[in-house]
């Protein structure tokens, strides 16, 4: 299953990497301070520094992400394993079964 | 009622990033109304203005400070610490809850809001950057304000265009007398040179092709400036108490509206605007030495800032000296009141009356003595700082050397 412009992620996991580089970069942080298990608490990132991670996440990986699913994003894995779901679930909407 | 005492002073505008700065350049009649560095678009009708080109807002703040503040609101913050500094006042105790912080503003987070637009209407992307809410709205100076100093008292901003921060010295002036608070940290910003602000000021068409010339026969309109100004208001016996250095007092105040035009400016509503501040003060016309005139540069304003003074001054109005220090760091707008606040003050304390600068030949029409392009040395005691917004709303701070 592909998207146009949308790159692909195996399970061992370029997403973890692609999602903490949009964090460090929004948050202007080092990469390599961000760890899949750091909860945002430890990385000291409030709820308004989160709303923006979130801005930049949507905007990197042409995502809505609802209000609700950002309330369950308290860590990085979270968060990634978040942007996942929506990615899936964006690409069945986008390349509908046997549609491709 | 209590004394009013001034206890510090910041500033930030195109004549420098400090108070010495900028004085220093007001003191000699030095305009920095220069060409706008290239906007990138189109070019405007006018070609100058009065950026604060020294301000560098990464030397004062954090990347996460710029993510969430606007320029005009780091002016502010700027300019407050500066004055909070030179005041000596600590916010522990008592006087965390019982300072205020006032500030007046224009137009707030002019950038982000074109950004938003720009995003939206230009580019079709509904996606609005996160903070442009905290950033754009008027209050964020005085929030952030709030902010560093850990200040719990009374706090809120004032936009009555170019009267704003008159307005919001006039109300912590009142606060201060009343006993209200202990103190007041007042004053206003403004960051003006947005695209979509400076198009709209275009085509007002009030802006001059090349730089304001306050009283000047061949005036052609105003020069927009952005900065802020920031002083510290104290309870005169607070102030003496801990050993204060007073560098002046706030005596007076009065504000009036002109129920006349919404643009157009007329004779009485400023008039009654500087007989309430007078009043007010308890002092008589003849007793204003200086006035720093609204003197926007605009053919409507400064002759019928010039009429307003003699009906209120009639045969005194010919020993004032009237000068506009727009003509030197431009007309900021919000912040206007503030900046020419403490201009009106610093010249009290230094005996020196800063010039209306680029005055080419004296207007019959605006018929007192403005100063022209020469500092003045004078011994004066008490004077007066004009604005008068676009709407009609007025408002006349009357300031003593200390």
């Amino acid at each position: 299953m592909s998207v146009r412009n949308m790159p692909e992620y195996s399970e061992t996991d370029d997403l973890g990497a692609h999602v903490i580089r949009v964090i460090a970069q929004s948050q202007r942080l080092p990469a390599d301070s961000i760890s899949l298990d750091s909860t945002y608490e430890e990385l000291k990132i409030d709820s308004l520094d989160g709303i923006n991670i979130v801005f930049a996440l949507e905007n990197e990986f042409g995502i809505n992400i609802p209000d609700e699913g950002v309330q369950n994003m308290r860590s990085v894995r979270q968060t990634v394993e978040g942007v996942r779901t929506l990615l899936e679930q964006k690409n069945q909407t986008v390349v509908p079964p046997g549609a491709a | 009622m209590n004394r009013v005492a001034v206890t510090g002073l910041g500033l930030v505008c195109a004549l420098g990033n400090n108070v010495a700065d900028c004085w220093n350049r007001l003191a000699v009649g030095e305009s920095r109304i220069a060409p706008l560095r290239d906007p990138g678009c189109p070019p405007y009708k006018f070609q100058k203005g009065a950026e604060a080109r020294e301000f560098e807002p990464s030397a004062y703040f954090t990347d996460k400070d710029l993510l969430l503040f606007e320029r005009f609101a780091l002016l502010a913050a700027v300019a407050a610490r500066e004055a909070v500094a030179q005041s000596g006042l600590t916010f522990e105790g008592d006087l965390a809850d019982r300072c205020a912080i006032v500030t007046g503003s224009s137009v707030g987070g002019q950038f982000s809001e074109e950004d938003g637009y720009r995003r939206l209407y230009r580019e079709n992307n509904p996606r609005v950057a996160p903070f442009t809410i905290p950033r754009t709205m008027s209050n964020a100076g005085a929030s952030r304000i709030s902010l560093e100093f850990g200040i719990h008292g009374p706090a809120y901003t004032v936009s009555t265009a170019c009267s704003s921060s008159n307005h919001a010295l006039g109300q912590a002036f009142g606060m201060v007398r009343s006993g209200q608070v202990i103190a007041a940290i007042t004053g206003g910003s403004e960051a003006v040179f947005a695209e979509g602000l400076l198009r709209a000021w275009e085509a007002m068409r009030v802006v001059a092709p090349d730089v304001c010339r306050p009283f000047s026969v061949d005036r052609r309109g105003l020069s927009l400036g952005e900065g802020a100004g920031i002083l510290i208001l104290e309870n005169w016996e607070h102030a003496v108490a801990r050993g204060a250095l007073i560098l002046g007092e706030i005596i007076g105040f009065g504000m009036s509206s002109d129920a006349h035009h919404i643009t157009q400016p007329c004779i009485e509503g400023p008039a009654k605007a500087m007989a309430w501040a007078l009043r007010d003060a308890n002092i008589k016309p003849s007793q204003i030495d200086y006035i720093n005139a609204h003197g926007t540069g605009t053919q409507a304003n400064d002759v019928t800032e010039c009429q307003a003074i003699r009906k209120v001054f009639s045969e005194n109005a010919d020993k004032l000296l009237v000068s506009s220090t727009k003509s030197m760091h431009g007309h900021t707008l919000g912040a206007a009141g503030a900046i020419e606040a403490i201009a009106t003050l610093l010249a009290l304390r230094h005996s020196v009356v800063p010039p209306t600068a680029n005055l080419t030949a004296a207007d019959p029409a605006c018929d007192l003595d403005v100063v022209p392009n020469e500092a003045r040395h004078a011994p004066i005691e008490t004077a007066l700082s004009n604005t008068f917004a676009f709407g009609g709303l007025n408002a006349c701070l009357v300031m003593k050397r200390a």
